[in-house]
């Protein structure tokens, strides 16, 4: 104040007069506006309302929540007599002829298509390995698991593919939906067949791409979703670029016995500019001159298709999968295929079998004519079999037998199903359910039965089979 | 959803630590309430606990566990290793694109070219310009039994790694030390491999449908029941793959609504299935209780996030032991964790089973716990047993249930018969059940195997990890050059190691890691001790930077002369009465 007072410039006359103001004022007032003053500061400074602490629980408060809390239990209760609670005990080999709960039946269930699971000479290459390496590989292919039979295997597999090159997986069920997210990523778009199988659905998850469904074969539906992701691109050329889009079906659906239009799909292929992945456990050594599944079936040339995986569990009769197409595609899986890399390779008694399976294959291709000649005569004598409608192509090795009318809900449906293959069962047909996860499907197939041919059926067998059958459908579905 | 729930939880965690000092006077009460009072604090990621026995009441036996601390030149060497590799790898791929170096990667077709990339540029650039370099030492197709002792095919590469040729040679009898053959089940004579012979001749090998349709034969009931009584548990269930056994499983057991707890070295299997299964998943520090323990309270307290619902249930996963860690779960702490807080324990015994316990039957064995007090019991068969395949134990609600809804007994082939068969023989050996004692002198011979070749590690000077009784020892190596020189060297002397890095390990954690085997003898360990010892090891005092400039710019084989395999050979050496010559190993307060 004083130094205002002694050194006033022009313009500070204001302040002074201030000043002068504040020295003549009574000490109550000058009280009371420091009170307003401090007031101001501390509205200021303070919050409004004590979010902070209101929020904040108390260790007391937060104990009880502690003890309060009751997890649900970890399963949920399961009655009894769920059917696939009891899963029906074979004993011995599942091979052609088949004991199940005590009673041989022919083998109407197991995807054994070219009968190679008691076949003499793959148990003796089996055999022969086993001596040599023992069973298991004690470690993942990188870290000493890598047996020179692996590496025979991954060759003649693609060899007989006629593809650069081929990876093999321990198990079926992985080869798939580790190779999905191999490549397709966060971001990138994978078009998708209703009827994908459950390993397909589990790679898309874990791809956690965006995942577009098209109707079950139905390539109008796809194009038209092809056409929408263009018009989406051109909006968006930046995003565009590094997007990378599948296509992701099966060769035979093994939940409905159809084939995919291959040929169709390749031109969208190129039309669309994005890549195929085709998974064939059903067809790989059942479709096509020699064995080599939907791509000979149609003609497709094996270099259109971007990747082709199968498991060897089916007509190999063996343990595992494969992936095979081009070394540019493929090789990418030995660093970045989880069940590749993250697993104990394959026992190689059990590639040693797989490779004597393909020799036989190679061999004999007239062994996928006579399969053919089968599939067709049984899906001609299943055909008009009371209450039961047959699903798939003709030269499909497993169809399905729906129910024609639904009896009102999916659980009666599946127990008169059942019925009908314990009625089977009874008089020496081994037949089965097809299983799914309710739950979990994406599309739930509706209930059926699965029926199963193999070259081993004799005509005698498949008589027996289809007029048992039919005299079950006609007893039970009245 | 792991890796942002991941770094959600780093990123709170930084704010925890930050104000930690601050939190803990001004509420020090609520240490009263938790379970474990630990004198550390949360420490810095990769700051590593040393030998500290938590809460030594509840263990039987001490608890030894070290990680020492990476010195601070050694990390600094480290990342100037990566750096210089990076910058070279910058050039290189530079040349390559302007045709002066050769390019040898896989292209496109040209059909397909204009294609959006099948693979980002930068996603392959660790593999092109650092994996390449070193690949020999991983895939090494080997030709006999992975027992104590191994045939390898021969190969060589003519073009730096990038193509392999097979000389048609064989190199014998290389020490195995690779192999999870922790109990010496890798044969191919004697009673494992009689019976699997049996077997193979009676079912054939495939199966040809699932457990739930007509693949469920009698061996793998025989199995089931085997296990099951093998593990002390109510009922079991075996599956054809380790790996699905997480990533099929899991799924089955928690969903939305549900909260994983994981730890942050879980297999990836375990990670997948916490994926897959649509849970909240959140990471725990490595064995870190105090970790655990907040994020259980926290979970319980606050419930799902935005809903404020209550946690349907919360499932703790963790596994036995680490593979790469050499670590063994804290488990008496973990399930009074579980049951002080009402959550659900998943045991992934992958490494463990077998291998650890007076009896074999993994870590609660080897706690003394009860294996009741543990809800998932899950391991694999592919280690100890010589098999293939896992397992999933626990009451019989539990394996009912997911004989109902595992992925995996739906949709996937059962297990081959005589690999099935492989199992149960091993299994009844190391039970006893054979009538011999075959399978307890497999488990003393691992467990002394184990402690000689950890002391012996440990007096030479070098920094290894985990438990003093786990039969995984990751010997520290540091530097990406050792890493190749260190695999290639040992195989030089006969003597197959796994050598691993980044990503598999933290960038400047690369390690070498051997396992140990009932079926090593002590003159194979011998011999591989005596490879590693330093004065074999090396001829160079230490690499040096001409040295790194030759190794990554013109590939591995020019370079392949020994180099220190010591990470800190050049520090301080001293010769002992024996010739041996031990390094002092120095700590970074010594150092600075």
């Amino acid at each position: 104040g004083r130094l205002l007072v002694r050194c006033p410039a022009p313009g500070q006359w204001v302040l002074v007069e201030m000043v002068q103001a504040f020295y003549e004022a009574p000490a109550y007032h000058l009280i009371l506006e420091g009170i307003l003053i401090l007031w101001i500061i501390r509205l200021l400074f303070s919050k409004t309302y004590k979010l902070h602490e209101t929020y904040k629980l108390t260790e007391k408060e937060k104990e009880d929540l502690i003890e309060e809390w009751q997890p649900e239990p970890l399963v949920p209760p399961v009655s009894k007599d769920h059917p696939s609670l009891n899963y029906d005990v074979v004993t011995g080999p599942p091979s052609h002829k088949i004991i199940i709960n005590g009673k041989e039946c022919i083998n109407f269930a197991s995807f054994n298509f070219l009968g190679l699971l008691d076949n003499e000479r793959v148990k003796e290459k089996a055999l022969v390995s086993l001596k040599k390496y023992g069973v298991g590989t004690c470690g993942p292919r990188g870290f000493y698991g890598t047996f020179d039979v692996h590496l025979e295997l991954e060759s003649r597999l693609a060899k007989f593919m006629k593809t650069e090159e081929a990876i093999i997986y321990s198990y079926g069920f992985a080869t798939i939906a580790s190779a999905i997210p191999a490549y397709s990523k966060r971001g990138d778009i994978i078009f998708v067949d209703e009827a994908a199988c459950f390993s397909i659905q589990k790679g898309l998850q874990a791809s956690r791409s965006f995942i577009k469904y098209f109707k079950h074969n139905d390539m109008e539906d796809l194009e038209r979703l092809l056409k929408e992701q263009e018009l989406e691109d051109q909006k968006n050329p930046r995003k565009a670029r590094v997007t990378r889009k599948f296509i992701v079906v099966e060769g035979l659906y093994i939940n409905t016995a159809d084939i995919c239009p291959l040929p169709e799909l390749v031109k969208l292929k190129y039309k669309y500019k994005v890549r195929i992945f085709l998974e064939e456990s059903m067809s790989f050594g059942v479709l096509g001159e020699h064995g080599r599944g939907v791509t000979e079936h149609f003609g497709v040339n094996m270099d259109d298709i971007d990747l082709i995986s199968a498991n060897m569990e089916n007509a190999v009769a063996s343990i595992g999968g494969f992936c095979c197409g081009r070394s540019f595609v493929i090789d990418h899986q030995r660093l970045s295929g989880q069940g590749y890399c993250f697993s104990a390779s394959l026992p190689p008694m059990l590639a040693a079998a797989a490779i004597e399976a393909l020799n036989i294959m190679e061999e004999d291709p007239d062994i996928f004519t006579v399969l053919r000649e089968k599939c067709k005569h049984v899906y001609k004598a299943l055909q008009g079999t009371p209450g039961l409608k047959l699903v798939g192509v003709p030269f499909a090795p497993a169809l399905h037998l729906q129910m024609e009318r639904s009896s009102g809900s999916r659980d009666s449906d599946l127990h008169l199903l059942r019925s009908v293959v314990d009625y089977c069962l009874e008089r020496q047909v081994a037949l089965t359910l097809a299983r799914y996860l309710e739950k979990e499907e994406r599309f739930l197939p509706p209930p059926s039965i699965r029926v199963v041919v193999t070259i081993e059926q004799t005509e005698e067998n498949i008589q027996k089979a289809v007029s048992c059958i039919k005299a079950a459908a006609s007893t039970l579905l009245k | 959803m792991t890796e942002s729930s991941s770094n959600k939880l780093l990123n709170g965690d930084a704010c925890h630590r930050t104000s930690n000092g601050r939190k803990s006077s001004k509420n020090g009460f609520v240490k009263n309430h938790c379970l474990f009072q630990q004198p550390q604090k949360y420490r810095r990621p990769r700051e590593k606990n040393q030998n500290v026995t938590h809460n030594s009441n509840l263990y039987k036996k001490p608890f030894l566990e070290s990680f020492e601390e990476t010195p601070l030149l050694v990390a600094v060497l480290t990342y100037m290793g990566y750096g210089i590799l990076t910058i070279f790898g910058y050039l290189r791929d530079f040349l390559r694109h302007w045709n002066i170096e050769k390019c040898n990667v896989a292209r496109e077709r040209e059909e397909q070219r204009d294609f959006v990339p099948l693979y980002q540029d930068f996603e392959n650039f660790y593999t092109r310009n650092l994996y390449m370099r070193i690949r020999d030492n991983w895939n090494r197709p080997i030709c006999s039994v992975p027992g104590a002792k191994m045939d390898l095919v021969e190969r060589v590469s003519h073009d730096y790694n990038w193509t392999f040729e097979h000389t048609g040679k064989v190199v014998k009898n290389v020490i195995n030390m690779g192999s999870y053959n922790y109990l010496g089940f890798a044969e191919n004579t004697g009673a494992c491999a009689d019976a699997a012979i049996e077997s193979t001749q009676k079912y054939g090998v495939g199966v040809g449908s699932t457990r739930c349709e007509i693949g469920n034969l009698d061996i793998h009931v025989e199995l089931e029941s085997l296990v099951a009584r093998f593990l002390g548990v109510e009922s079991s269930m075996a599956f054809g793959m380790g790996f699905a056994t997480n990533s099929m499983n899991i799924p089955a057991l928690t969903g939305k609504g549900c909260l994983i707890l994981s730890d942050e070295l879980n297999h990836a299997s375990l990670v997948l299935g916490a994926r897959l299964s649509g849970s909240t998943i959140r990471v725990f520090k490595h064995n870190n209780m105090q970790s655990l323990e907040k994020l259980l309270r926290d979970a319980i307290v606050h419930g799902q996030p935005r809903t404020h619902r209550p946690w349907k249930k919360i499932l703790i996963v963790v596994e036995g032991i680490y593979s790469m860690e050499g670590s063994l779960v804290r488990l008496p702490e973990v399930i009074a964790l579980k049951k002080r807080y009402k959550a659900y324990l998943y045991l992934d015994e992958a490494h463990s089973i077998g291998a650890m316990g007076p009896n074999g039957k993994g870590v609660v064995d080897y706690f003394g716990l009860d294996p009741k007090d543990v809800d998932i019991m899950m391991g694999t068969f592919t280690k100890s047993f010589g098999a293939a395949g896992g397992y999933i134990g626990g009451k019989k609600e539990l394996i009912d249930y997911l004989r109902r809804h595992s992925h995996s007994a739906l949709y996937a082939t059962s297990i081959s018969p005589p690999v099935a068969q492989q199992i149960i023989t091993s299994m009844k050996i190391i039970m006893g059940e054979d009538g011999t004692t075959l399978g307890a002198d497999r488990l003393r011979q691992l467990s002394e195997n184990t402690t000689y070749f950890r002391r012996k590690l440990r007096d030479m000077g070098f920094i290894i990890y985990g438990n003093d009784d786990s039969p995984v020892v990751p010997m520290m190596l540091y530097m990406p050059a050792k890493i190749g020189a260190f695999g290639r060297e040992m195989l030089k002397r006969n003597i197959g190691t796994v050598v691993v890095g980044f990503p598999a390990t933290p960038i400047i954690e690369s390690r070498a890691r051997f396992c140990i085997s009932a079926a090593h003898t002590r003159e194979m360990l011998h011999t591989a001790l005596e490879a590693i010892s330093p004065p074999n090891s090396l001829s160079l005092p230490h690499v040096t930077f001409s040295h790194l400039i030759v190794f990554f710019f013109f590939g591995p084989s020019l370079s392949s002369e020994p180099v220190s395999l010591h990470p800190l050979r050049h520090l301080s050496s001293t010769t002992d009465s024996r010739g041996i010559t031990r390094t002092k190993v120095f700590h970074r307060s010594t150092l600075f």
